[in-house]
């Protein structure tokens, strides 16, 4: 093979990888350098490898499918440092971002917080006493946390906000008010996670005032919520700061929580708590819009041990104001529908006298993940509508077919192009001053080539 | 069903008026048949907002940067909300014929006045001030305490209002009825209806404001991935704001920039001004005191004063206010503070940027045009309906 061919064989499968785009890029960040320049670097698709050292920065992700994964050399891994002064570690609102193997500390805020993102993998970090919430997806679809270690935060470790088909498993969360928090959320797998010495181990809520309105179905299966008694340390003003301390799992209005094959051992106040808005002080308006109460528990087969042994806080007011000394393993403060319990003879409970047994025969086992079996694509429009959507999203507050608005007339742009859309293209992606007395036009080159022609070729059948 | 098929109407007609000592010649007044930029015309003849958030898909579709937008209130005719236009700006709407909607919601002035406090018909200052219209046909819920439910609902609070407009329905109605111009212009938007009723004025006028759409700003160019569209102190101005320090965004929820939840911020009163109990005295509750909707904070450059009562002369003040301790700037008032608000100590490099990111939110492409003439050939006081940038 002579070179000539050889410069066009590669040049071809060059493209062929372009239009796959399977060219993912590894870009490497050595000690000493930014990691920020690396994910400016970085395009759909790459890897950012981050050696062990330490990373003074707050991190943020705007682009889609960027794995952010630090090496780790003999037990040595990047270190995210926000020496108490800066706000977040890292912030990624991009689909598939997957943020692993980072140790994060001391940031004023959160360590890891996703925002928007969906399809997101948050996996093996260690996180230490940042100030309000350790790893936090917000607003995402189908994410994944598993084996992060995270402790010594002021509210909950790890948080998983207004989220659907989450799995958050085989973690460990220690000397934080909350060890796991699902807060407005759907369709959450709990599964094997170590949640101990926290004020609470774990929480599924329904936080009134927030836009998603229901919180519905999570299955917390086969976790450790063992010895979570120490004081609430949560800022006032906090939600998490009403809560009471020595409860090993709280549900705030949050419905169809189901437990299964959990220990739930040595928690001082009570094992489950149940509590609609109105009950344990509540530290935000009721929301006329939700639903207050905890509906369709279901308290499967779990292990209870040496629960409310000496209950604190509001779980000892309530509990004393009934004439009961020690906490159950159950107890059900506010008033909830259709909730149950299994083998209900093994267990001791308060305030469930209207909760039923469960049929012997229910189950969880069937769930294996809520996640999705494929990522959500990007909604499935046609180039064609994405063409027009452009054009009449964007160009039309400038450009009208027959006047002059900002830019010149479309039929002037048809006149010039005609039969050209690739010039077109051409033209919007980086336009150059053409036209005495208009302004400059915006480069248009943020959005892809194909939506670009297929704008193109619109504008030049658009019709007076 | 008449004029379903004609294209433009004109409507010629001839008004020798005299106004503040101004007399208007014969003018021709048009309904556009164009939907207005960013609306697509759909076969049925009724504009629809397009968006490049509509590429995006999300769940519930709240937060972040690619996601998509709450559902936009349209289904309103290229005619109605050209009508709504000519509505807005003619102060024969009010009872004395000085205000129009255009008094408090100007375009030149980000929809809103400039003052602290709107002033009314006879001057007399009102207790809030005028929020913005921008992308307010997005919103589900209006007025600083959400009050009302729709804009078409929202219409009818103005303009019978006896400090804002101070019109009734049968003056308002006999006087559009009695204007040769709007029987002509309303029988071209609505066909069907033979009189001019309050009605239409409010669908109308809902119409013309739920074009004020602005969502192309440098932000929006960011958020579709051009990473070029913001300076690096406006990105990390953009980081502050979503920060979990300032928590901004939790309220302030892009793309709209409010989450259109209500809140208790504990704004101050400007100096003299007894407290505003805001979402309390609707809904009885008490943990509603000093409750209002969180408000967009798109084309907020243009705004100033701020908040409710307007207490907060401008941007540098509002962040100020937020980066202090929670509640500090109303002592004497039992009030449930939303758990959102902490003292997020900024630095000052922190407040600087977030300021820059504030004015990237600027985006006035879709600036509707002011009519040179009303057809009512009233003419309005105030100056700036006729800024430069409105004279086509
Ligand atoms: C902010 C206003 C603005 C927006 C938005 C805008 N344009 Fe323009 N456009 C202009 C101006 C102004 C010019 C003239 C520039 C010059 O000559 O310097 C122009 C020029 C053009 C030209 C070149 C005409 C020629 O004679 O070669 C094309 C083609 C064009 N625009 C297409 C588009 C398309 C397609 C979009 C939407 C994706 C768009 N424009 C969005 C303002 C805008
Ligand atoms: C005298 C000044 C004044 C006039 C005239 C006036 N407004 Fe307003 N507008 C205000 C003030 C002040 C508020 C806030 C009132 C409140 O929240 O209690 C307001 C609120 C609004 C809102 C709610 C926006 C939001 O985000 O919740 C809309 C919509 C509105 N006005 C439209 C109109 C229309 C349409 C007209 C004409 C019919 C009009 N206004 C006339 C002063 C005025
Ligand atoms: C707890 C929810 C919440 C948070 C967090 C929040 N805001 Fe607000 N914001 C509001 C509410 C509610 C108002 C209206 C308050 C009033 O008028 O009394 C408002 C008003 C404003 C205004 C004035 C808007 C106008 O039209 O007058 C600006 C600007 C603003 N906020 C910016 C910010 C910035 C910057 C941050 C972050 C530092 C922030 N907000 C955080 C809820 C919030």
């Amino acid at each position: 093979m002579n070179t000539t061919k050889s410069v066009i064989y590669s040049f071809m499968l060059f493209n062929i990888l372009n239009i796959c785009s399977i060219n993912a890029a590894e870009i490497l960040v050595n000690d000493g350098e930014l990691i920020q320049d690396a994910i400016r670097k970085a395009g759909k698709g790459d890897t950012i490898k981050v050696m062990p050292g330490t990373y003074k920065e707050t991190l943020y992700i705007d682009k889609e499918n960027v794995t952010l994964s630090g090496v780790i050399i003999k037990g040595r891994r990047p270190l995210l440092d926000g020496e108490n002064t800066r706000n977040d570690g890292i912030l990624a609102s991009g689909h598939g971002v997957v943020i692993e193997n980072f140790q994060i500390q001391h940031y004023k805020a959160n360590g890891i917080m996703t925002q928007g993102a969906n399809n997101f993998i948050i996996r093996n970090n260690i996180v230490i006493g940042t100030s309000v919430y350790g790893i936090f997806p917000q607003f995402g679809k189908n994410g994944l946390v598993s084996h992060n270690i995270v402790s010594k935060v002021e509210d909950a470790a790890i948080y998983v906000g207004m989220c659907d088909n989450v799995d958050i498993v085989y973690n460990e969360t220690y000397n934080s008010v909350m060890g796991i928090e699902t807060e407005n959320s759907h369709d959450v797998l709990v599964e094997g996670n170590f949640m101990h010495d926290n004020a609470v181990g774990f929480v599924a809520s329904l936080v009134p005032g927030l836009p998603i309105k229901t919180a519905k179905n999570t299955i917390v299966r086969n976790n450790f919520i063992v010895n979570n008694n120490i004081d609430n340390f949560a800022p006032p003003g906090a939600i998490a700061a009403g809560l009471p301390s020595g409860v090993g799992a709280f549900i705030f209005a949050a419905d169809e929580a189901r437990f299964e094959g959990n220990i739930i051992t040595n928690n001082v106040s009570a094992g489950i708590v149940f509590a609609d808005h109105a009950s344990l002080g509540a530290s935000a308006p009721p929301d006329p819009a939700m639903d207050p109460r905890p509906d369709k528990a279901q308290v499967l087969k779990n292990v209870f041990v040496n629960n409310g042994l000496g209950p604190k806080d509001d779980i000892a007011a309530l509990l004393e104001a009934a004439g009961i000394k020690k906490g159950p393993d159950v107890l059900s403060t506010g008033k909830g529908r259709k909730n149950c319990i299994q083998e209900r003879s093994t267990i001791t409970e308060a305030g469930t006298e209207r909760w039923s047994e469960c049929d012997a025969d229910v189950t969880t086992v069937n769930v294996r993940s809520y996640r999705l079996e494929k990522p959500i694509e990007s909604k499935a429009l046609t180039l064609e509508q994405k063409g027009r959507i452009t054009y009449l999203s964007v160009c039309t507050g400038c450009h009208t077919y027959a006047t002059t608005i900002i830019g010149p007339p479309i039929a002037a742009v048809q006149a010039t192009y005609k039969g050209k859309p690739e010039e077109l293209v051409k033209y919007i992606k980086k336009p150059v001053k053409k036209w005495p007395g208009y302004p400059e036009m915006p480069p248009q080159d943020y959005l892809p080539d194909d939506v670009l022609l297929e704008t193109a070729k619109y504008i030049l059948e658009l019709k007076p | 069903m008449r004029f379903k098929s004609l294209s433009v109407v004109t409507v010629i007609f001839t008004v020798l008026l005299a106004c503040h000592g101004t007399v208007i010649a014969a003018e021709r007044i048009t309904l556009s048949s164009k939907c207005p930029p960013s609306f697509e015309k759909l076969e049925n003849g009724l504009c629809e907002l397009r968006s490049l958030y509509e590429f995006y898909n999300s769940p519930a579709g709240f937060g972040g940067l690619k996601t998509p937008l709450p559902e936009h209130q349209g289904g309103y005719s290229a005619e109605q909300i050209d009508l709504g236009r000519y509505l807005f700006f003619d102060p024969l709407l009010s009872g004395d014929k000085t205000k129009a909607c255009s008094s408090c919601h100007q375009p030149g002035k980000g929809f809103s006045d400039g003052l602290a406090r709107s002033v009314g018909i006879d001057n007399e200052v009102l207790e809030r001030s005028a929020p913005s219209l921008w992308n307010v046909g997005f919103l589900k819920s209006l007025f600083w305490d959400g009050r009302a439910k729709s804009l078409q609902e929202q219409a009818k609070g103005p303009l019978f209002e006896k400090k804002e407009m101070n019109n009734t329905i049968e003056n308002l109605e006999f006087s559009l009825n009695k204007n040769k111009t709007y029987r002509a212009l309303f029988n071209i938007a609505y066909p069907e209806s033979r009189t001019i009723s309050v009605n239409e004025v409010s669908h109308a006028l809902a119409a013309f404001q739920s074009s004020l759409v602005s969502l192309n700003s440098r932000y929006d160019r960011y958020a579709h991935g051009d990473q070029e569209a913001l300076t690096e102190q406006e990105r990390i101005g953009h980081t502050v704001f979503r920060s979990f320090a300032a928590r901004c965004s939790q309220c302030h929820t892009p793309p709209l920039f409010t989450n259109q939840q209500l809140a208790v911020t504990a704004a101050p009163e400007p100096e003299g001004k007894e407290f505003d109990v805001g979402a309390e005295k609707i809904s009885g509750q008490a943990s509603l005191r000093g409750a209002f909707k969180v408000p967009t904070l798109r084309n907020i450059t243009l705004s100033a004063p701020f908040m409710h009562s307007g207490a907060l002369a401008d941007l540098e003040s509002v962040i100020s206010f937020y980066n202090n301790e929670r509640g500090h700037a109303v002592a004497d008032q039992e009030l449930q503070l939303h758990w959102h608000l902490v003292n997020p100590r900024l630095n000052e490099d922190d407040e600087f940027a977030l300021l820059a990111f504030l004015k990237t939110l600027e985006d006035e492409t879709t600036l509707p045009r002011v009519p040179e003439v009303l057809p009512s050939g009233l003419l309005l006081k105030e100056a700036p309906m006729y800024t430069a940038q409105s004279i086509p």
